[in-house]
């Protein structure tokens, strides 16, 4: 049963006498911490958001999962290209999208990333490289190919990574988008947040193997990855192995990451379905935000540090909310633009 | 000019198209070594190279996913689905994926890419292998669709749907791909959403798409020299973007309307036309607009009964003359 899977393998480098995660270095920690606080933040105004009735529509939260989507984002660099799922606030808020931007599309205002034409579940920053969020499971897979595919062609050196959940590893475009990636040997990083639910149902109670990426990779000649996707820094570490890999051309990856999320799979999800406990285990002792705040401590990062990060983090966060309650609802006039390439929509003369 | 085959025409206009642009690929299914199981993408992996040219594994939802995420970050793909039937196995792409991600993210994403696919009755294949399908993709915002009937038109409008900025579906005809035609030497580039008058006439305007622009053609030739109707055969070739001028151009002077449609009788690209013809130029009618179609029915494999089943010359010449006799 996936509840209880092969333990991640530790990751952690060989220390050679030096403590281990020695290797991250003080200015990528503040990063990786900034991040993490900051999506946690903001998701969790998105949920107080909600709420007050003030998100409309749905929302797919990932409160619990932050390690996976900072840990990559600090990883990735200008040019590399993300593909997220429609649980993808937070890898676009990781690429350093403003959260106002995400908030009032969640909102549905004006203000949004895509002024309300898409919602919640499409957030979409092509400045940032963030090439939309699918939701249509599996969808994305085969899509991540074709810009990994572009990068091949031209000889571009960017890295297209594609993130999405446990449930898509028994959707047939997971497995036609990884033999496509591994016969061409794409530069493209498939990323498996194992939070072991496809949305209320055990993963494991509906999939042939424990681990449901990692287990599947040796049928495309790729190795199994398996990690802790709750410490940042070894998430980070894989990360930065798999772009390694692919820049250099030797292909892509499939990489399980073992999460939990805090929230139900949608706002309408009260999470009823989990055994008693287990929730509250996995927030005592796994919340990626305190292993964080603990390992800073371990790297005799001050207190008063942390602190600067947590304000600024507030001050993004409140200074958003206050702009998404102020802005208006789109107009009317985007409702009949950008269906064509010409900025319009007529399908006739 | 030289006379090709269509089927020769379509590795034409690839080819000329991959010549121009470094940006355009070409991949699909048995497409390069083999050169297409309709043997329509002969010479290109040759001519071009497996960097170019790539033959994919039997996995339409890559083929089609990998087309999007090329064309959204620069490329200019040309994906082969085999048969059109199979559109059904990759439909996210079609319906949500390609037409959508423009709109939704507010104009930051693009799709410039073709899908290219066999279409169509007449080889007996049955009912998986053998639809008319253009209704699939003409009810999707955010698409363009096409249909060439001839050699000259597969050239012209492959050009023209390989540089536009938005996802178009190319639909084949196989039945046509060992027909010919003349097509003039150097290169060819036509216009989306434009319809073609092939035989001008003052009594019908017949509508008719890929094979069965060839049959309302002989069934006007046939009017005319058996009962003196003398029909106007307008060739759609574009059903997204629709021109409609030119089919209420035609109205206007005949009075008439019929449609030939391979598709089964609901909901085919007939049926828009008829609504808005009758929306708009009611008054330019002098008789009920009649659809030709298929038979709302599966279609069978074999000949004697597909052939049935099919608008035939004979059934397009005999309902016009009906209709305008009666």
């Amino acid at each position: 049963m996936a509840r209880k899977p092969a333990r991640a393998a530790s990751r952690a480098p060989a220390t050679n006498g030096r403590r281990p995660n020695d290797d991250i270095g003080e200015e990528l920690r503040l990063k990786l911490y900034h991040s993490q606080f900051r999506l946690r933040q903001a998701e969790q105004r998105a949920y107080d958001l909600f709420l007050q009735n003030l998100v409309k529509g749905t929302s797919h939260l990932s409160l619990g999962q932050e390690a996976i989507a900072a840990g990559f984002a600090c990883a990735m660099i200008k040019g590399d290209h993300t593909f997220c799922t429609y649980r993808g606030h937070a890898h676009t808020l990781a690429r350093g999208v403003p959260v106002e931007k995400v908030l009032g599309e969640l909102m549905q205002r004006d203000n949004g990333l895509m002024r309300g034409k898409g919602g919640s579940m499409h957030l979409t920053s092509a400045e940032h490289g963030v090439m939309g969020s699918y939701a249509i499971i599996g969808a994305h897979l085969p899509i991540a190919c074709g810009a990994a595919l572009r990068a091949q062609y031209k000889g571009d050196k960017d890295v297209t990574v594609c993130f999405f959940g446990d449930g898509t590893t028994n959707i047939g475009a997971f497995h036609e988008a990884l033999n496509f990636a591994a016969i061409w040997k794409l530069p493209v990083v498939f990323v498996c947040e194992n939070n072991y639910y496809m949305e209320y149902t055990p993963i494991g109670d509906i999939t042939a193997v424990p681990s449901p990426a990692g287990d599947r990779a040796s049928a495309y000649g790729l190795p199994k990855i398996v990690i802790d996707g709750n410490d940042a820094d070894v998430v980070y570490r894989t990360a930065q192995e798999a772009f390694t890999k692919a820049r250099a051309g030797d292909g892509p990856s499939l990489i399980e990451c073992l999460t939990y999320r805090h929230s139900g799979h949608s706002r309408a999800d009260p999470g009823a379905y989990r055994p008693k406990g287990e929730l509250e285990r996995w927030k005592k002792d796994k919340d990626p935000i305190n292993i964080y705040r603990e390992r800073m401590r371990q790297f005799g990062i001050s207190a008063d540090q942390i602190e600067k990060i947590e304000t600024d983090v507030n001050h993004e966060v409140e200074t958003a909310t206050e702009a998404c309650k102020a802005a208006p609802n789109p107009p009317m006039d985007i409702l009949f633009t950008d269906v064509y390439a010409d900025g319009g929509w007529a399908w006739r003369n | 000019m030289a006379e090709l085959t269509y089927r020769e025409a379509v590795a034409r206009g690839i080819a000329q198209e991959m010549t121009r642009d470094p940006d355009v690929i070409f991949f699909g299914e048995d497409v390069g070594k083999a050169g297409g199981v309709f043997k329509s993408t002969v010479g290109l992996f040759d001519q071009f190279g497996p960097r170019r040219v790539k033959d994919c594994p039997i996995s339409e939802q890559a083929i089609l996913g990998a087309a999007m995420g090329a064309a959204m970050t620069g490329l200019k793909p040309i994906a082969e689905i085999m048969f059109s039937d199979f559109f059904a196995v990759c439909f996210d792409y079609i319906a949500n994926e390609f037409p959508k991600s423009r709109y939704m993210s507010n104009g930051q994403l693009k799709c410039p890419l073709v899908v290219r696919t066999a279409n169509g009755a007449g080889s007996r294949f049955g009912a998986q292998h053998s639809q008319s399908v253009e209704n699939w993709a003409m009810m999707i915002p955010g698409l363009k669709v096409v249909a060439p009937s001839t050699p000259r038109d597969v050239i012209g409008l492959l050009a023209a749907a390989v540089r536009d900025p938005d996802p178009v579906i190319f639909f084949e005809h196989k039945s046509l791909y060992a027909t010919k035609g003349e097509v003039p030497d150097g290169e060819i580039v036509d216009t989306l959403g434009t319809a073609k008058i092939l035989r001008p006439g003052k009594d019908a305007t017949i509508l008719a798409l890929a094979l069965m622009v060839p049959r309302a053609l002989e069934a006007a030739e046939r009017l005319k020299a058996e009962h003196g109707i003398d029909a106007e055969v307008v060739d759609v070739r574009s059903l997204v973007p629709l021109d409609t001028q030119t089919v209420m151009g035609s109205v206007g002077k005949t009075h008439r309307l019929f449609t030939v449609e391979e598709n089964p009788r609901l909901c085919g690209w007939g049926a828009e036309i008829v609504s808005i013809v009758a929306d708009e130029a009611f008054y330019d009618l002098d008789g009920p607009p009649v659809r030709i179609t298929t038979p709302h029915i599966p279609l069978p494999a074999a000949d004697a009964l597909e052939d049935a089943v099919l608008p035939t010359v004979d059934r397009i010449a005999e309902t016009v003359r009906r209709s305008l006799q009666s």
